[in-house]
């Protein structure tokens, strides 16, 4: 019964972060790989600049539903209708504030958008904390019932934004100083995807130092790998949870703003073609990894501008073409974190 | 409660584990006296982990009491009985791979919001204890080797002072000479009065370190007593265990 | 002999055995018994349903996969006979080679989903699904001149399965007897064969090694069954049935279009009748299935009713609406998860 103890190997000196480089260099690769195919630089340009504004958009989206899968194992398939309110929420905003959105002035136009962003998340956080107190917390750990359940949640909501907005399709027009486009040489680069790229990469900042810097980011890192240790630790991870359950809808109600703009228009049923390419970007960038998931939405922002502008009729496969290389090439997406 | 010096700190008493369909622990009764080392002894199978991880709550009790200084842990959620102060080592060691070492030790502290918050003298006794925490502080603790891990595992455990230890095969995949320093560290964390609870199948460290020793045979504890007594008792070993120490 | 054609998989409830009963008896005398066309067209998408939701059943509540590309499989074999009936002529010929080459195309994705979904972890299956269904969708309305995009295409099935054709000049029972009549018991035929096919797959011994799949993965691994190849016999067999569901619509349908067979509300439908009806027993797709359709079908009429009687609550009234049956169905799709998680067959074995 005396197992002798093995000696320890001679610690190897490890580095101190050795950063896993190769799934960072896809984005640019991808990029590369374009400027052939599309031919002429000015629209290789224009493409870039869309695809990562919008990939930046589904980041921010796609970064809170990527904590939830990875935290507590929530298979969440109803975060499409926070983007859905965030977006309706926000037209209503701008109907309120007409004076300011309306404006040709930038700092009104400014204080018009920042506003119906913060309606947006306030009003995403609420709904989400009500979701998830009804309809995530009673299946806990019961994945066919999550996806079931979550599911049910989302036609239920989207039904009710029906019922509040109406079915239709409600033109949301950029502020007039943030329309048109910026031009460099021949490339037309358009403001609003200027803007949308900066709010994405304050986002990811904000959630990169709150996720290394602060306690409560540790925990939430600590408990996407082993959450059952958090516990023993003495965090109680369902509260945890129900914060990132509460940021996540929030930045979806962001998100939803953004791609509201991006398109200029919103429709209730939005939150579950988005739904799409978030699950998208959650596989390729690994569960419970955020920094997996800026990859992911930066890569299939790119794809689906390049492949729009290349053979349109096969975009939504383009993302898919992605998903299913970057499995075979790592099965747990760029970056696996959970080890369960 | 009149005799709160002498009762032991944890008592379990009849405790039956269920995990899916299977009935793993079938009434344990086991009692942790105040302030001493007991062994959990037994083989492979036998529910030794179980036991732990169901006085953590990690695995619910389906029936029977378990008592922490007098104190019902049945209804606590695992989070409420660590902040009773009862620290756990997981046999997998539970490390936060992608955290650093730094990182690990200041989830451990309730209280610190960051690591400067940490208490610098406990501090150093860990590192003089377990040199390899110092050495590898702003590592990612997945980076470490098994043994360093195991380290970095017993040292989060003590960041803070703790009533009950808890501990999973610690010795296990270590080197001689770290060995040494765990059973030091113990017998120092002895002295200051902390009890601990160790599973354990090194039976040389068992044997340097144990008071009371309790063994596990499909589920039950079929025997508790005295370690020196056990020790000596050759016969009752090849009983229980089917080999000698 | 009965019990034998069931698989001795029989219902255990006597009420459910009359519901059954009375649910078959009516599908088969529906034609000559309801005057109509709407009761015929109800009949015949209640036989849809039950071979599309059984079929998912296969995976749902005996396998335990969570699968979304279900309708995907569904509009294969819809597309597959309107585009041959349309390309190669209306005969018998174009439409066995319509199901042969959909069934074709079933198989090979269904096996490509299956395989490739190995490599990656469990829970991605439901999310990969749901993206090869969107992106299928999404393909079929584009490529227009082949699947007549989102208008769809109509098509001529042949002569004999169409109203033009007569058996015989004098009607029976008040019914003439025409092409519509084989068309529809061709389908009720189709049905029975199905499921019984289907009943007797999950009492097989290969239908309880998936079940213990779904119960404890780790432990059928254990025992030394390969779960991998289980699982993916049962979604292509799933595939497959679902395949032919989708025949069976186009066909009585002489339409098929991505709203018709490829839409996600269809798939929220199946999913519906799945957890209303009893996941993991398949007499739950057959009361499910009929429950669900005719309260689609003539429910709705109940809802505008609602609506009108509360137009002086403008705020109740806006939940009523037809247009909202969305909202109760959501309604009704959770309430059935927490509360009714065995769906009216569990809840009937029950009671007895």
């Amino acid at each position: 019964m005396s197992t002798p103890a093995k000696p320890a190997v001679a610690p190897a000196v490890p580095t101190q972060r050795d950063i896993d480089w190769a799934p960072l260099l896809l984005v640019p690769a991808l990029m590369l790989l374009a400027l052939p195919l599309v031919g002429a630089p000015s629209t290789w340009v224009t493409l870039t600049v869309a695809g990562l504004a919008m990939g930046m958009i589904v980041f921010v989206i796609a970064s809170g539903l990527t904590l939830v899968f990875g935290l507590m194992d929530v298979l969440h398939f109803g975060h499409g209708v926070f983007i859905a309110l965030g977006a309706f929420v926000a037209t209503s905003v701008f109907a309120a504030m007409g004076g300011l959105a309306g404006a040709d002035a930038l700092l009104p136009n400014l204080v018009a958008v920042f506003a119906a962003m913060a309606a947006a998340m306030a009003a995403a956080t609420i709904v989400g904390l009500v979701f998830e107190r009804l309809l995530v917390r009673p299946v806990y750990g019961l994945h066919l019932k999550q996806i079931l359940i979550t599911m049910g949640g989302m036609i239920i909501g989207e039904e009710l934004i029906k019922t509040v907005w109406g079915a239709q399709q409600i033109p949301f027009e950029l502020p007039p100083t943030l329309r048109g486009a910026f031009t460099f040489g021949d490339a037309m680069i358009e403001k609003y995807r200027v803007l949308a790229i900066v709010i994405g990469l304050i986002v990811f900042a904000l959630l990169a130092w709150t996720l290394n810097r602060t306690k409560i980011g540790l925990l939430v890192r600590a408990g996407v790998e082993n959450g059952e240790m958090v516990e023993a630790l003495g965090y109680r991870i369902r509260r945890l949870f129900v914060a990132v359950f509460a940021a996540g809808s929030a930045l979806a109600g962001l998100g939803g703003v953004l791609w509201g703009l991006y398109q200029q228009n919103v429709v209730p049923q939005m939150g579950a073609q988005v739904n799409v390419l978030i699950f998208i970007v959650i596989i390729i960038g690994g569960l419970g990894s955020t920094a997996g998931a800026l990859i992911g939405a930066l890569l299939v922002g790119l794809m689906a501008n390049y492949a729009g502008y290349l053979a349109p009729k096969v975009a939504l496969f383009s993302n898919i073409a992605l998903m299913v290389a970057v499995l075979l090439w790592r099965p747990s997406g760029v970056f696996p974190v959970a080890n369960r | 409660m009149s005799n709160a010096a002498n009762a032991p700190r944890l008592t379990l008493s009849g405790v039956h584990t269920h995990i899916g369909a299977y009935h793993i622990l079938h009434g344990v009764d086991l009692a942790v006296p105040r302030g001493q080392l007991t062994l959990l002894l037994g083989r492979n199978g036998a529910g030794k982990t179980t036991t732990l991880r169901t006085i953590m709550g990690l695995w619910k009790a389906s029936s029977g009491n378990i008592t922490f200084d007098g104190r019902d842990l049945n209804a606590l959620p695992t989070p409420q009985r660590a902040r009773l102060g009862i620290a756990y080592v997981p046999e997998s060691m539970g490390i936060f791979a992608d955290l650093t070492v730094k990182e690990n030790l200041m989830l451990a502290a309730h209280a610190a919001r960051h690591a400067g918050e940490l208490d610098a003298a406990r501090l150093e006794w860990i590192f003089a204890k377990f040199p390899a925490v110092k050495t590898f502080w702003n590592y990612p603790a997945g980076k470490l080797s098994g043994g360093q891990k195991q380290m970095v595992s017993v040292a989060r455990a003590l960041v803070e002072p703790r009533e009950l230890l808890i501990v999973d095969e610690p010795s296990k995949g270590l080197a001689p000479a770290i060995i040494d320093n765990l059973i030091d560290t113990f017998c120092e964390l002895k002295a200051q009065g902390v009890t601990i609870l160790l599973v354990e199948q090194n039976l040389e460290f068992a044997r340097r370190l144990g008071d009371t020793v309790a063994v596990m045979d499909d589920g039950r504890v079929v025997h508790a007593g005295a370690m020196a007594a056990f020790v000596e008792d050759d016969a009752l070993q090849q009983e229980l265990m089917g080999l000698a120490l | 002999m009965l019990p034998r054609l069931l698989s001795n998989d029989l219902p255990r409830s006597r009420l459910l055995a009359v519901l059954l009963i009375g649910i078959v008896v009516a599908l088969l005398l529906t034609p000559f018994a309801i005057p109509g066309v709407k009761a015929l067209n109800v009949a015949a998408k209640i036989m849809v349903f039950i071979v599309l939701v059984a079929s998912f059943d296969l995976l749902l509540g005996y396998t335990g996969i969570v699968s979304f590309a279900h309708t995907m499989f569904f509009g294969i074999g819809a597309y597959g006979v309107a585009i041959a009936c349309t390309r190669l002529g209306s005969d018998l010929g174009a439409l066995l080679i319509g199901i042969g080459a959909a069934l074709a195309v079933s198989l090979v994705l269904a096996l490509a989903i299956g395989l490739f979904s190995l490599r990656v972890r469990a829970i991605f299956f439901a999310m990969i699904t749901l993206a090869f269904a969107s992106a299928f969708q999404t393909l079929a309305s584009q490529l227009s001149d082949f699947t007549g995009g989102e208008d769809g295409i109509n098509f001529r099935p042949p002569e004999w399965l169409t109203p033009s054709f007569s058996i015989s000049e004098t009607p029976f029972l008040g019914v003439d007897l025409d092409g519509r009549l084989i068309c529809y018991y061709l389908l009720f035929a189709t049905t029975v064969a199905l499921f019984l096919t289907l009943l007797r797959i999950v009492n097989s011994p290969f239908g309880r090694v998936l079940q213990a799949i779904r119960e404890n993965e780790f432990r059928a691994e254990a025992i030394g069954y390969r779960v991998v190849v289980y699982r993916t016999l049962s979604s292509v067999i799933s595939a497959l049935i679902a395949c032919l569901a989708g025949v069976m619509l186009a066909v009585w349908l002489r339409y098929n279009g991505p709203d018709a067979s490829l839409s996600f509300e269809i798939m929220l439908d199946i999913l519906l009748i799945v957890v209303i009806g009893g996941m993991g027993t398949l007499h739950g797709a057959v009361i499910g299935a009929a429950l669900f359709v005719i309260a689609q079908s003539y429910l709705q009429e109940l809802l505008k009713l609602a609506h009108e009687g509360l137009s002086a609550l403008p705020v109740l009234a806006a939940l009523f609406t037809p247009d909202r049956w969305m909202l109760w169905l959501g309604v009704l799709f959770v309430l059935s998860v927490y509360y009714f998680p065995s769906g009216i067959v569990g809840k009937l074995r029950r009671t007895g």
